[in-house]
């Protein structure tokens, strides 16, 4: 376990620099999401295809320490049945221990199973980023010339970034100071230290939907657009009904302003 | 209030009489609602409406935030997420309070460049502009520190190098520095007394926003033409003037409806906008992020305080004069104070006697120059500090301290002013002219006025 733990630390502090959030040689593929767009919404289908390439894949290395398991079943996302969600949640494997000290029983001083008010337990092997915030924490094109246009007409591009550098490894591998590393198009800087995580067929969905590499990546990114923005649905809606109502509210001042106006300025 | 001649409050009831005697607080409320307003007012008179609800929309969405946020280095993070994910209702208070300071910002800046072509802060208005100066500041670190709560990495980096602009100074620098982080850097203690005063200065600002409004019932408002109202006699003023209430409550709050309704849709449909990405990431000491960029509020004077490096000739000299004490790094930092504080100065340096643009031909050239200028100085600020932005950074500052050190002064003397109308009756009745025949087409208002 010490071991274990030192060389998380040493890992931790070889990091590299976290990727900047706009960059020019990085090659960010502009996805159509289902959620784009005022009245874009999370697809259900495809979350639940995404938290299963995360259980099955990413949950290996990642935590999602901000997302609490029970809102897997919450409306506006994957929303699996509660029974499902109880038996998913009893079955997840803690893989990290020294990072959930939080689940360890004093008593017996052995870690207990995860309820659904637990969040994802924390992962910190090999200084793997946490998953739960990375679709807003990332961005794609900011331009032209900074003006965040693109961003304005596309979205901020977070989860179609998290889709090209799953599908953008070119194969080439280097070693440096004694890490791997891979070339990666979408990675700022171009070499990542994480090994190409999907290659196609990693899933086998339920649902029968394409396991095609790009299919996998755009489900898994859209999993973690709900982690990062888990009330976007709800979000979406309340804007709508406030636009429309201050829209009715203003016609109704625009009205009253203008008739209370005419008395002056027509005399 | 003293001021312009108008109706006073007349307590008419026996309960009216008996609260009258002891405490006038509805004849206070009456003066205050019934002020008479100059009827010319245009459409940029509306932003003191939406200021007053974006300082209410901010406290209110901040107090219930303040109910579940924890200001401690290893809970902040964690307890914004908690906001967005758990708190009932929380992921709107949160967007809305973070949009909110955008919103508090373009209305702001839309308020001070109405008042610096209407010539609002000058005579008799000096006072209502540098108490609006004080809350402008009061804003500007209200909103720095607000920032650095959610405890993001730009959060953390952000005070990082703001803090860091005092430690600039010769001598004194480094203990100022230490003594507002309250220790040797970005920590526990600097987030602590940040939320404290987050949540104290906006307070600050109630009071300050109180003394503006009664300085400026007191001398009037000003207007589109710059003439003052009639005080002769009441039925004089009456001519120049409406009553705040209805008819300004009314214009106003329809304004606010429009504003409301793009305010909501951003907060609706895209609340990350105006955001940076790497605030979702938590902070750490250990990695600094590649660009540090400042909210897009605070990018002008940012631009400002960059422009200034050690190859600029003026840098070079006023090291030299001084011996060395004033580095790069101090110029820097005192154009960037220097280029917030010369808007205080701004009634002393104009020397027209005229107060609105309206009137002044070579006045409205250079004011168009200096919101473009403006908008220049937002853009360079975030773009990265190389060329050739630099050399850009450093005209549009230039042109920013020449404007207000060379411009406003120079003008007053070289330039020869149109006639200004006679009363605000009149510029009224030129827009909207008398008799009641059918009006097929909109009376004429001057575009962008």
């Amino acid at each position: 376990m010490l071991k274990k733990l030192s060389l998380a630390i040493i890992l931790s502090l070889t990091a590299f620099s976290s990727p900047a959030s706009e960059s020019k040689e990085s090659h960010i593929e502009d996805i159509d999401f289902s959620f784009e767009g005022p009245f874009g919404t999370y697809d259900q289908m495809q979350l639940q295809r995404g938290l299963q390439v995360y259980t099955e894949v990413c949950s290996a290395c990642h935590g999602l320490q901000y997302v609490p398991m029970r809102t897997i079943s919450d409306e506006g996302g994957p929303r699996i049945s509660q029974n499902k969600m109880k038996a998913y949640v009893s079955e997840f494997s803690v893989y990290d221990e020294a990072a959930n000290q939080h689940l360890l029983d004093p008593v017996s001083e052995e870690f207990r199973a995860l309820i659904p008010t637990d969040s994802f337990p924390k992962i910190n092997f090999a200084s793997a980023p946490d998953l739960s915030l990375m679709a807003k924490a990332r961005a794609g094109f900011h331009g032209p010339y900074g003006t965040g246009i693109n961003q304005f007409l596309k979205g901020i591009g977070g989860p179609e970034y998290i889709a090209s550098l799953l599908t953008s490894y070119t194969g080439e591998e280097k070693e440096e100071a004694g890490v791997t590393l891979y070339e990666n198009t979408t990675y700022p800087g171009g070499w990542i230290r994480m090994g190409p995580p999907l290659y196609g067929d990693d899933v086998e969905y339920a649902d029968g939907h394409s396991t095609e590499l790009h299919d996998i990546a755009e489900d898994v990114s859209a999993f973690l657009m709900w982690t990062a923005e888990p009330k976007l649905n709800s979000r979406k809606h309340t804007g709508f009904i406030a636009v429309f109502f201050l829209i009715v509210l203003s016609g109704l001042l625009y009205l009253s302003n203008k008739r209370i106006w005419a008395p002056i300025k027509h005399r | 209030m003293a001021g312009i001649p108008h109706d006073h409050y007349e307590p008419k009831t026996r309960s009216q009489k008996w609260l009258n005697k002891r405490l006038p607080i509805l004849g206070l409320l009456y003066d205050t609602l019934m002020i008479p307003t100059p009827k010319n007012l245009n459409w940029m008179w509306i932003w003191g409406i939406v200021l007053t609800f974006c300082l209410a929309l901010q406290i209110v969405t901040g107090i219930v935030l303040a109910m579940h946020y924890t200001p401690h280095v290893d809970m902040a993070f964690a307890s914004v997420e908690h906001i967005m994910r758990n708190v009932n209702g929380g992921h709107m208070l949160r967007y809305l309070h973070a949009n909110g300071s955008s919103l508090f910002f373009i209305a702001v800046y839309a308020h001070i460049f109405r008042g610096l072509y209407y010539g609002s802060y000058k005579a008799p208005r000096e006072i209502t502009w540098i108490i609006g100066m004080l809350i402008y500041l009061a804003m500007m670190a209200t909103a720095f520190m607000g920032y650095v709560l959610p405890w993001g990495q730009m959060s953390f980096w952000g005070a990082t190098v703001i803090t860091g602009l005092f430690g600039a100074l010769p001598g004194i620098g480094e203990p100022i520095q230490t003594w507002l982080l309250g220790g040797p850097a970005v920590d526990n203690a600097t987030l602590n007394r940040f939320f404290s005063l987050h949540y104290l200065l906006p307070f600050v600002i109630v009071g300050l926003v109180g003394v503006h409004i009664w300085a400026f019932h007191t001398t009037g408002n000003n207007n589109p033409t710059g003439v003052e109202v009639r005080r002769t006699s009441k039925e004089a003023a009456k001519k120049d003037t409406v009553p705040f209430w209805p008819y300004f409550v009314l214009k106003d709050l329809f304004a606010l409806g429009v504003i409301m309704v793009i305010f909501w849709a951003i907060v609706g449909f895209m609340p990350n906008y105006l955001g940076h990405p790497d605030n979702y990431i938590e902070a750490n000491a250990l990695v600094t992020p590649s660009h540090i960029v400042p909210e897009w509020y605070f990018l002008p004077f940012y631009a400002i305080l960059r422009a200034f490096t050690a190859d600029v000739w003026v840098v070079q000299l006023a090291s030299f004069i001084t011996l060395g004490v004033v580095s790069a790094k101090l110029f820097g930092v005192l154009a960037m104070f220097g280029s917030i504080a010369v808007l205080a100065l701004v009634p002393w340096l104009d020397t027209s006697y005229v107060l609105s643009g309206r009137y002044r031909p070579m006045f409205k050239w250079c004011f168009g120059l200096l919101v473009i200028d403006f908008f220049a100085l937002i853009w360079l600020g975030a773009m990265p500090a190389e060329e050739p932005y630099s050399t850009l950074s450093l005209i549009a500052s230039a042109y920013w301290f020449g404007y207000f050190f060379i411009i406003l002064p120079l003008l007053g003397i070289i330039e020869k002013p149109h006639t200004q109308p006679e009363t605000i009756e009149d510029d009224f009745n030129a827009h909207y002219p008398a008799k009641v025949q059918v009006q097929t087409s909109k009376p004429t208002k001057s575009p962008s006025e």
